[in-house]
């Protein structure tokens, strides 16, 4: 049997040892590159940078809550304030800034143009100015968020406005009524929307126009098909968002009586727009973690995807159904008896495809070869949580018991394995995966897996007890609560910090990787996608000759070769 | 003591409603469903795990698909939540078809507590009820989106401000059980907790009569002073000079105050009606705008009753005998929320 290194072998040494990170040098560089490698690199930065945000005010939150009464600020009033602004923050934060852009901006710019084997997205420019759109909207939201935190804790008044202590949820009347800054917050959350839908938008054309030879649609890799439900969503949902939040201001600053009873409005209204889009939404978040968890399954498993055009579908299938449930959000809210069953048997309806997609993962396994790396440990980890959280999801979707859990904890857990454990379990399994792709070096295996071994038991210690204080009737957005509470708050607030410092390792290992990580191979896992047919990290055009596709789940075609530890293509 | 502490579960605090055990019942059926789902997938899992860990010189198997086998797990889980909807849809249809001949109480939410007003005028901060028959609250909002949320009755519903929303439930144990507010409202949502006390059907009657009189019975400072926790003043206003979300009421009598428009006003009668009548009209300098207006919710002798404490608690102002804190009824009918166990500055003792 004969072996060669496909990749790039037409490079020559010197050539091979340029790419994209050091093609050219200094931050103007970088600044007003095109580059979508270096541009899902800012992203990297600024997504990241708010995550730590977010993650510390978790921590925060959770040490709020450790004991009944005011924990951290000892006058009972300012304490409420204080974390009313601190839960805004930590949620807005979370979904607007984290959630929602992380895989499609980081993961989706760095590697949908390389599996399409081409050289950038379609509109390359317009993908930075989506970045700038994150960084700008970003720092204002974060600004006017972190200065309500400040004013409430220490009384400093760091501008006129007064933060935002709404919810990420902006309901309304009291979005309308509240003395905090909700017309420069809402305009924060309407430019990172703009950002999303240029992602969209981008992905959308790069998928039409850019595949390569070889590749049909049911030859696309799962990641891309769940970049592309996810794009179209966000082109869809996401302008909704938007006139939403422009009639809050409009509401707010000129009274114009959309939602205000006292004027002929209903505030119930505001909640069918928020989540119009925001139901969607949790698909945005989703569905690219769907991806990725595919790709991660079928290559460490050494085994094609059971299944793929089943999971194809059922990604169109979850963002075509996931516009036609935000009524579930509602059952409380008296909206008529027959909305409330018809929301909740459709609701039901999207919990199918998910299903179909566990068992594929399920059955991808069965019969493979399984190497339980860091990205797969990930991945078996989200598998986990998703089912939790998707199983809970169906006391939700029951009339009956979702009038009793609603707005309790139970619905804080559930969420949290849904967007958190999925997304951020999914978006960790692909840094890990892509990791050497993207910088050209190994992180420590034995740290990765150790870390993610913190991360997922954290994650359980914290809420999975919450849907027992839920299922208890602890309301949520409690800054205080009875003292029978007080056991699972406690044993919630210890898991984040044992999640915290996992995270933190994580961390470490990534920064550790940069300094003295060993040179990554081309293809260190054996993948059959595109990407892995380039050099580590790819050249600035990505590929010195278009590649061409064949099935990307034909894992057969590689082989491992100890000698550079790496995998090699199998000459035919 | 309360009616959660004796039988709950692990699951699900105590049931003391009628349609509760519906909800149970669908609520474990669904649990059942989710371990039966669960332990599947962890045993598959970890079973693959092991049995295909990767050793060299093992082929992995290359099958990619199996429709039949694909069609069965969208097939069966279909089947499976089908009727999770539907017994799902059937507890609720219960929630909605109240029967005849409830027992009415109107709800008012505010920021933040809660007003029940019975049928002959009388209004309480927590909700009393008889045992076995059916009561219809019927909710409202003077300010934002609250919602009502009795745990042991296993039932929430919003309380949204230019609507009236409906509920019913039928209790079936006699104890004291939680009420709360389970819709973000601002400051003080976590403190927007009454109980709800369900009374022996004989003896619910002769309480309403004796609650709804109670303050005329009583020395009006004495009245005032349960008032001014009963019907949410303390929710803002301190007495003891510390501060708050309004101004404390402790030497403020006989006092001119600045307002926010720059002038100022001497506190007497006139003013502190004024106050509860149109709370916008005199704002204290340093305060915002967002104390409801009692109109139509006072009655004369309770005004004048409020006045009298406010009066007691200056210096100036030379309390009657009677006014002395132990010497209220220990009828808890008007307990003020203050008595819960939440911590926070309404829990000083
Ligand atoms: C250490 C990790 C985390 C901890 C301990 C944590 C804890 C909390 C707590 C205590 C709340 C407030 C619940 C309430 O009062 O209703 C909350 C809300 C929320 N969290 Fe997290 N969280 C963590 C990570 C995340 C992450 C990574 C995300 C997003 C991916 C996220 C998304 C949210 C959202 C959307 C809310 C809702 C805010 C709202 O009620 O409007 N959380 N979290
Ligand atoms: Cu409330």
């Amino acid at each position: 049997m004969t072996i060669a290194t496909t990749a790039s072998p037409e490079l020559e040494p010197a050539a091979r040892s340029r790419n994209y990170l050091n093609q050219t040098r200094g931050l103007r560089s970088w600044l007003i590159t095109l580059d979508h490698k270096r541009i899902g690199i800012l992203y990297m930065v600024a997504i990241l940078g708010a995550f730590f945000l977010g993650g510390v005010f978790a921590v925060l939150l959770r040490t709020e809550l450790i004991s009944p009464g005011p924990t951290l600020i000892k006058d009972p009033v300012r304490a409420w304030d204080f974390y009313n602004h601190m839960f805004t923050l930590h949620g807005a934060v979370m979904t607007f800034m984290f959630i929602i852009p992380a895989i499609p901006a980081i993961l989706g710019n760095f590697v949908l143009p390389i599996m399409l084997g081409a050289k950038d997205v379609a509109f390359p420019r317009l993908n930075l100015l989506s970045f700038y759109l994150y960084a700008f909207g970003g720092v204002f939201f974060v600004w006017v968020l972190l200065s309500g935190v400040i004013e409430s804790a220490f009384g400093i008044k760091l501008y006129g406005g007064g933060g935002l202590d709404t919810g990420w949820t902006f309901y309304t009347p009291y979005s309308t009524s509240t003395s905090s800054a909700v017309v420069p917050a809402v305009l924060g959350a309407f430019i990172l929307g703009f950002s999303s839908i240029l992602t969209g938008l981008n992905f959308i054309a790069s998928m039409h126009m850019l595949r390569p030879k070889g590749m049909t649609w049911f030859r696309m890799p799962l990641f891309l098909w769940a970049l592309y439900g996810t794009s179209a969503i966000q082109i869809l949902a996401t302008p909704v968002l938007a006139i939403t939040l422009l009639l809050l201001v409009a509401e707010r600053t000129l009274g114009v009586g959309i939602f205000d009873p006292a004027l002929g409005g209903d505030p119930v209204l505001f909640q069918h727009f928020f989540w119009f889009y925001s139901h969607p939404a949790v698909y945005i978040m989703i569905l690219p973690a769907m991806g990725i968890i595919s790709e991660v399954v079928s290559v460490f498993s050494r085994k094609h995807i059971f299944g793929y055009s089943f999971i194809a579908m059922s990604s169109i299938a979850i963002a075509l159904l996931g516009f036609l449930v935000w009524g579930h959000h509602m059952f409380t809210s008296g909206q008529s008896p027959v909305a409330n069953a018809i929301f909740s048997l459709l609701t039901f309806t999207v919990s199918i495809p998910s299903a179909i997609k566990v068992f594929n993962w399920l059955a991808t396994m069965h019969g493979g070869s399984i190497q339980l790396k860091t990205p797969m440990l990930y991945a078996i980890g989200f598998i986990m949580l998703f089912s939790i959280g998707g199983l809970t999801g169906l006391f939700l979707g029951s009339l009956a018991t979702d009038i009793h859990v609603h707005d309790t904890y139970f619905v804080v857990a559930h969420f949290h394995y849904v967007m958190m454990g999925s997304t951020l379990f999914a978006f960790l399994a692909g840094m890990h995966y892509w990791w050497p792709k993207i910088f050209g070096k190994m992180y420590n295996e034995y740290l990765g897996r150790l870390a993610a071994l913190v991360v997922f038991v954290g994650f359980n210690l914290t809420f999975m007890v919450q849907f027992i204080a839920g299922a208890h009737g602890m309301p949520r957005r409690y800054a205080n609560y009875l003292d029978e509470f007080t056991i699972y708050h406690q044993i919630s607030t210890i898991g984040s910090y044992v999640m915290a410092a996992g995270l933190v390792m994580v961390a470490i290992n990534w920064l550790d990787s940069l300094v003295r990580g060993r040179p990554a191979p081309e293809n260190p896992w054996g993948g059959n996608t595109l990407e892995w047919q380039t050099t580590s990290p790819p050249p600035t055009e990505n590929f010195a000759r278009t590649p061409t596709a064949d099935d990307p789940y034909a894992l057969h075609k590689w082989r491992y070769d100890a000698s550079i530890e790496g995998y090699v293509k199998v000459a035919e | 003591m309360l009616g959660q502490s004796s039988e709950s579960s692990f699951w699900l605090p105590v049931n003391a409603s009628s349609y509760g055990g519906e909800v149970d019942w669908v609520f474990y059926f669904i649990y059942g469903v989710c371990v039966v789902m669960m332990v599947l997938i962890v045993v598959l899992a970890v079973l693959f795990i092991w049995r295909y860990r990767h050793r060299p010189g093992v082929e992995p198997s290359r099958l990619s698909h199996n429709t039949p086998l694909e069609l069965t797990w969208t097939i069966i889980p279909t089947i499976v939540v089908g009727f999770i909807f539907y017994f799902g849809f059937v507890g609720f249809l219960n929630m909605n078809t109240p029967p005849r001949n409830l027992y009415e109480i109107n709800v008012t939410a505010f920021k933040w507590g809660w007003a029940f007003q019975y049928p002959n005028g009388h209004v309480d901060q927590n909700l009393h009820i008889p045992r076995d028959r059916p009561v219809r609250l019927i909710l409202s909002s003077q300010d934002v989106i609250h919602s009502l949320y009795i745990p042991a009755f296993r039932i929430k519903k919003d309380a949204v401000p230019g609507r009236y929303n409906k509920m019913w439930f039928k209790a079936t144990k006699e104890g004291e059980y939680h009420l709360f507010c389970a819709e973000y409202c601002g400051t003080k949502h976590s403190e927007m907790y009454a109980k709800v006390i369900v009374h022996d059907p004989t003896q619910f009657a002769a309480w309403l009569e004796e609650a709804a009189n109670w303050a005329a019975k009583l020395p009006p400072a004495e009245a005032g002073q349960k008032l001014y926790s009963v019907r949410g003043c303390a929710q803002c206003h301190t007495v003891d000079g510390s501060g708050g979300i309004g101004p404390s009421f402790k030497n403020i009598f006989g006092e001119s105050q600045k307002l926010r428009d720059g002038s100022s006003v001497l506190v007497d009668e006139d003013y502190i009606r004024n106050s509860l009548m149109n709370p916008g009209s005199q704002i204290v300098a340093g305060f915002e705008n967002v104390m409801p207006t009692y109109k139509g919710r006072l009655k004369d002798v309770e005004i004048t009753a409020l006045i009298e404490y406010i009066k007691s608690l200056s210096e100036h102002y030379e309390a009657p005998p009677a006014a002395v804190e132990e010497s209220a009824p220990e009828e808890n009918a008007t307990q003020p929320a203050a008595q819960h166990s939440t911590g926070g500055e309404n829990t000083k003792p």
